[in-house]
């Protein structure tokens, strides 16, 4: 082996429904420059077609490929195995947490979509609604005619890195969470606050930031989830001066 | 593996590997708090020793004085003293001050927890 090709154990987590988990082990010679996912694709290809995973675009824009690699989530598709592996070392692949397997590395994000339109999260904004407030602008046109995607994947890994949605499945998850703030920033509808103004919403949240830890597309849901806090503070503090108002 | 959430996977709350510093400061409050939570208990029922009497209470300051329970009791403070500076943090957070300095703002305050702990076991244990 040289600098160029390493010999590198995969350990895959394997669970078909029903079925107890386990790893699978496989000897892969590899680049140490690709990505993890293009070598889970080449065992799926040459080794064992039975191993079921996620993945689309391949460069960090559809969020699918999101796996735990040595139990830290990535985005497997722009993971270079020299980042997480040395050579003849190990990389063990598991599936999100927080979410069930339906086979091997994909897992049911079914909840997590069905909430995402609950909070009303538009997967499009403006330029200028589409960044984070306090990041520098580089695509802004005062006339707001032009519009782009906005940066969360949907990808599930701040879910999974979360440690308060291990043991609350009714936390909204930072997400959710984050989308709502997003939302909110966009559209001012007061009954989004309400709406994650709850135990199970901003509230559950205990700062371990994870979530922005590991966000592959500057979401910051950490940030995005005290915002939202503040913002409901300053909703319910205005809602007691306006209910006095009339009175006077 | 258990994949799912679960109330009963609050065991890996207390999982450091592979996490980040936030991850450290969620443990940390834990744990001081049910730390601080079963010292509530103990010194509830330390506090009723009272009512059986003088000789009874004095039996227990006596106990008291041991290096195990002087431990004891620094491990209360630094309990209190972590959770209640991890605490400023958190809330300073909530209303949306110092979010992304939270890392540093976390370092900043057990580098202080740490003097403050420093000082008081010096005064348990050194200054008589």
């Amino acid at each position: 082996m040289n600098e160029t090709q390493w010999r590198v154990t995969f350990e895959i987590y394997r669970q078909k429904t029903g079925q107890p988990a386990h790893f699978d082990k496989f000897v892969m010679d590899v680049d140490p420059d690709e990505y993890v996912l293009d070598v889970v694709e080449r065992i799926w290809a040459y080794n064992d077609r039975s191993l079921t995973f996620r993945h689309a675009c391949h460069h960090s824009t559809c969020g699918a490929c999101g796996m735990r690699v040595n139990g830290v989530e990535k985005l497997t598709c722009i993971t270079p195995i020299r980042e997480v592996a040395r050579n003849g070392g190990q990389v063990r692949i598991e599936p999100l947490r927080n979410f069930p397997v339906l086979s091997d590395l994909v897992v049911d994000m079914s909840d997590f979509y069905l909430r995402l339109d609950d909070v009303k999260f538009s997967q499009v904004a403006s330029l200028q609604d589409a960044c984070l407030p306090f990041e520098r602008k580089q695509q802004v046109r005062e006339d707001g005619r032009y519009e782009r995607l906005v940066d969360c994947l949907e990808c599930g890994m701040c879910i999974s890195a979360c440690p308060v949605a291990l043991t609350t499945p009714e936390y909204l998850g930072p997400g959710v969470l984050a989308a709502a703030q997003h939302a909110y920033q966009q559209s001012r509808d007061a009954s989004l606050l309400d709406q994650v103004d709850d135990q199970d919403g901003v509230w559950r949240c205990h700062s371990a930031y994870e979530c922005t830890a590991v966000c592959p597309s500057n979401v910051d849901p950490g940030w995005r989830i005290m915002d939202l806090r503040k913002d409901i503070l300053r909703h319910q503090i205005s809602k007691i001066f306006s209910r006095r108002g009339p009175s006077r | 593996m258990k994949n799912e959430p679960d109330s009963t996977n609050f065991l890996r709350w207390f999982d450091p590997r592979n996490r980040n510093l936030g991850t450290l400061a969620f443990i940390l409050n834990r744990i001081t708090a049910l730390g601080l939570t079963l010292y509530l208990f103990l010194h509830l029922i330390v506090l009723g020793t009272l009512a059986r009497g003088p000789e009874a209470y004095d039996g227990f300051i006596k106990l008291a004085k041991t290096p195990v329970i002087l431990f004891g009791e620094t491990l209360v403070i630094a309990a209190g003293i972590i959770h209640g500076l991890n605490g400023i943090r958190i809330a300073l957070n909530s209303f949306g001050i110092g979010t992304r300095y939270q890392r540093q703002i976390f370092i900043g305050l057990m580098v202080i927890a740490a003097g403050c702990i420093a000082i008081f076991v010096k005064s348990m244990f050194f200054s008589h």
